[in-house]
């Protein structure tokens, strides 16, 4: 576990950079962790995604599956790759400050 | 009289009516099991199939062999659970069951027909699964006379049963090609929608480096959106493509039908319970166990067992009125093939990843942890014995339910 500034703000992240408190989170910190992840600027269509994310996230504790949020987000599968390239659902876990996924055990 | 109904009489099933019907007195509870087939498949069995170590006769027992004396086994498809009403409406003729407390373990099917191209005209042509009796027996079929070529084994989405299995196979793949003098004409590649060659870091790095030395090559992050079966090749939503003369898929992994119906269950069907517990947070009588349940830990036998041990336990404080107690803590325990005689041993839970050491008597064994041995090659054949006549009869194993540190190594 360690400290790092993000947009001003001082946040817990673990090793992987996924950030460990929700609470923590604000939108410029999206902002800021999308252009590391290599997304230059967040559409409207991004935060759709992003705002479901966080809802189900504080819903549920943990960061939704890829087919969760196609299930329930009324996104396709081919549109989160164009929106979140390389790994959608553990892109866009990081940029709204959920913990890594666990679809996989 | 109360009533115990368990959905599913495979595995996890067979298991906790056994172990139900020796604990609760008969003259107190009525034990119903229901499941739709008469058969009962030892599926870990199926890995060894294609590669002609074992025969649909190793793999298959009439289910009624393993129900036990007083509890009452029907032979129905499921139509729809009704929480609210606590009843069970069968498919066959709509009749209803009630019950006081209900155990859903419906297990997870394979749903090839969800990727594109995958079950269409190649299908057992060029493309099998190995998860169901037909495509594991139609592979073995293929085998014998597929001359070499690019064998890819591709994993379409996770979960998924017995999450090793693919890596067996793929491993399994080497030797029985070498043993059949055509390995130098077989490149083999597995693909992956991980961003390795297992869910957990260190066994993943152990896994991954055994792959490299048998000359597989791993894929990683490849989640496929489509199979092409005309141009023999598979594309990933990012596009990536991958040509194969021979394709063995592990398909989309999901919960019974019922669950979906029933509206009790997540995106891929899977019940939501108390990780610890496995009661249903929505109804206090209603309980799911084995790959039917939605929880942070692998689909797979061995955890079906360990959750038996501890649900049964529980269920006896539960049906008294006392709180339930926190006791299963997502124990895992498998056996992976690695070919030439040899096997791998991974033991792990919901906060431990599988560690090298020995188990299950620390620094003697005879399994060794996250390496390759031959007795635990031994161990996974001996073990399809120990299925039919301990496990599923639900007899109690010497090995601890919850997971245990001793005998393995941090570093």
């Amino acid at each position: 576990m360690a400290m790092r500034e993000i947009a001003g703000h001082q946040v817990q992240v673990n090793e992987e950079g996924f950030m460990t408190d929700p609470q923590e989170w604000t939108k410029d910190i999206a902002v800021e962790i999308a252009k590391v992840e290599g997304i230059p600027e967040l559409t409207l269509q991004h935060w759709q995604v992003i705002d479901f994310c966080r809802q189900d996230g504080m819903a549920t504790g943990k960061a939704p599956t890829l087919r969760r949020i196609t299930t329930a987000a009324g996104v396709t599968t081919k549109e989160m790759f164009a929106l979140f390239p390389k790994g959608p659902a553990k892109k866009v876990a990081k940029i709204s400050g959920l913990g890594k996924p666990e679809g996989c055990v | 009289m109360k009533k115990l109904l368990i959905l599913g009489a495979g595995t996890a099933g067979t298991m906790v009516a056994n172990r139900m019907r020796r604990l609760l007195e008969e003259s107190e509870w009525h034990i119903t099991i229901v499941d739709q087939d008469e058969t009962h498949y030892y599926q870990p069995g199926f890995l060894f199939i294609p590669f002609g170590m074992y025969s649909k006769n190793d793999v298959v027992k009439p289910k009624r062999d393993f129900i036990p004396k007083g509890v009452e086994f029907i032979v129905a498809p499921l139509e729809r659970i009704e929480p609210d009403k606590n009843r069970v409406q069968l498919g066959k003729d709509g009749r209803y069951l009630y019950y006081d407390f209900l155990v859903i373990a419906t297990g997870t099917q394979t749903q090839p027909d969800q990727t594109p191209g995958l079950r269409e005209h190649e299908w057992y042509k060029s493309i099998f699964d190995f998860y169901t009796i037909e495509g594991a027996r139609a592979l073995a079929k293929h085998l014998r006379t597929w001359q070499g070529g690019r064998m890819v084994v591709n994993i379409v989405e996770n979960p998924i049963k017995c999450p090793v299995a693919p890596l067996e196979f793929t491993m399994l793949a080497d030797w029985f090609f070498h043993e059949q003098g055509l390995r130098d004409r077989v490149e083999l590649i597995y693909a992956t929608p991980l961003p390795g060659a297992f869910t957990k870091p260190i066994a993943s790095k152990h896994l991954g480096a055994i792959l490299e030395r048998k000359g597989v090559k791993v894929e990683p992050e490849f989640l496929i959106e489509r199979v092409d079966p005309d141009a023999k090749k598979i594309v990933s939503y990012d596009e990536r493509e991958i040509a194969y003369d021979l394709l063995v898929t592990i398909p989309l992994n999901m919960g019974n039908a019922v669950i979906a119906r029933s509206g009790m269950g997540d995106e891929l069907n899977y019940v939501a319970v108390d990780p610890y517990t496995f009661v249903s947070p929505r109804y206090p009588n209603v309980f799911a166990l084995g790959d039917a349940a939605a929880l942070p830990t692998s689909k797979a036998g061995s955890v079906a067992h360990f959750a038996v041990d501890c649900f049964a336990e529980n269920f006896l404080r539960y049906a008294d009125g006392l709180e339930m107690l926190p006791t299963f803590d997502g124990h895992a325990n498998c056996f992976i093939e690695s070919g030439f005689g040899k096997g791998l041993l991974i033991d792990f839970n919901y906060e431990t990843e599988p560690l090298p050491g020995m188990y299950p008597l620390p620094g003697v064994g005879p399994f060794a942890l996250l390496q390759e041995s031959e007795a635990n090659h031994w161990g996974k054949l001996m073990f399809r014995w120990m299925y039919w006549n301990i496990l599923l009869k639900g007899q109690e194993l010497p090995l601890p339910a919850r997971m245990t540190m001793a005998g393995k190594w941090k570093n």
